[in-house]
């Protein structure tokens, strides 16, 4: 099951927890990927242990033309992009009486604007193929929100919006578009959280228990299946039951 | 011209998977052919293709008929 050979994904943010654990999910289900992110060390290390299908394709998401680049270096690399995952997020936290346009602009370029340009750039050879699944990772906050992430709230509440009419354009020619939400996801980002901020937080989680990004890895396999071909312009969310919306 | 004609035509036909009677010279796509928004967007795609040139948005937009497509790449390639 969610076999995905012969199948060229693109994962956009690569070098992070989330992102690697996608991209290992996706190799190893058999299908090929280009590993993007700005690190390009941390994506060769990544590649190196993945093994021949896997590329290096680094980018700067946010400055211009970098995504439409990154979609033709992809391209290279593999011969097309079948999945798409924009995974690429940044975050400027502030309140928003301090945010700057800056804080807000940056965020929203990298974690929206380059998904929409992305996926702008992927959909011919999609429509051309009869198959295509973009996925997006947003998260949590962008449905319930939270104080100090204005910018990153809304970026993710706009993938989802983005996603939704994307599905609803492209859904006749094969092409799903679908989004997973995770909730708390034991990355390094929350290694630094202290002991008292973790109690706290575990205390709103169902589970009990933060994710793992490869629970994450898994969400997306589904969705970029086959056996997925019938959800379009759905958010999965991947929380523990922390919100159930 | 009539070589153009008859490529364009072809697509067309293949693309729509309409009868080939209907497909007259001032055949409209969306109206007479039952191309919805999208079918129009990969029409050029496939026009592009076949004739090997590059037909741009604000071009592409104005492409409605099938004689709309002959004569933009009877000029253009």
């Amino acid at each position: 099951m969610f076999d995905l050979s012969g199948k060229r994904a693109l994962v956009t943010g690569a070098s992070g927890g989330i992102g690697g654990a996608i991209a290992r999910g996706l190799y190893a289900q058999g299908a090929d990927v280009a590993l993007s992110g700005t690190r390009a060390d941390a994506l060769e290390a990544l590649a190196a242990e993945l093994g021949s299908r896997a590329h290096v394709t680094p980018a700067r998401l946010g400055e211009d033309g970098a995504a439409e680049q990154l979609i033709q270096d992809a391209t290279a690399a593999m011969g097309g992009v079948d999945i798409l995952i924009n995974n690429a997020g940044l975050t400027r936290d502030t309140l928003a009486m301090r945010m700057k346009d800056e804080d807000w602009d940056m965020v929203l370029n990298v974690n929206l604007k380059s998904a929409f340009q992305l996926s702008r750039a992927c959909l011919k050879g999609m429509m051309k193929a009869r198959f295509g699944r973009i996925i997006s990772i947003t998260s949590i906050v962008g449905v319930t929100g939270n104080a100090g992430q204005a910018n990153y709230a809304a970026s993710k509440a706009g993938l989802i919006g983005m996603s939704k009419s994307l599905a609803q354009e492209v859904a006749s020619r094969g092409i799903t578009v679908n989004c997973v939400a995770p909730g708390f996801i034991a990355t390094p980002m929350t290694e630094a959280l202290n002991d008292q901020q973790k109690a706290g937080i575990l205390a709103s989680i169902p589970s009990g228990a933060m994710g793992t990004p490869d629970d994450i890895g898994a969400a997306v396999v589904y969705l970029a299946s086959d056996q997925a071909n019938y959800v379009t312009g759905q958010t999965l969310h991947v929380n523990g039951g922390m919100a159930m919306i | 011209m009539s070589d153009v004609a008859d490529r364009v035509k072809k697509i067309v036909i293949e693309h729509l998977g309409v009868d080939e009677s209907k497909v007259a010279d001032n055949a409209s796509f969306i109206d007479d052919l039952g191309a919805d928004s999208l079918d129009t967007v990969e029409l050029v795609m496939a026009f592009e293709e076949e004739f090997g040139c590059e037909i741009p948005d604000d071009a592409a937009e104005k492409i409605l008929t099938i004689q709309n497509a002959i004569d933009y790449i009877s000029a253009n390639s």
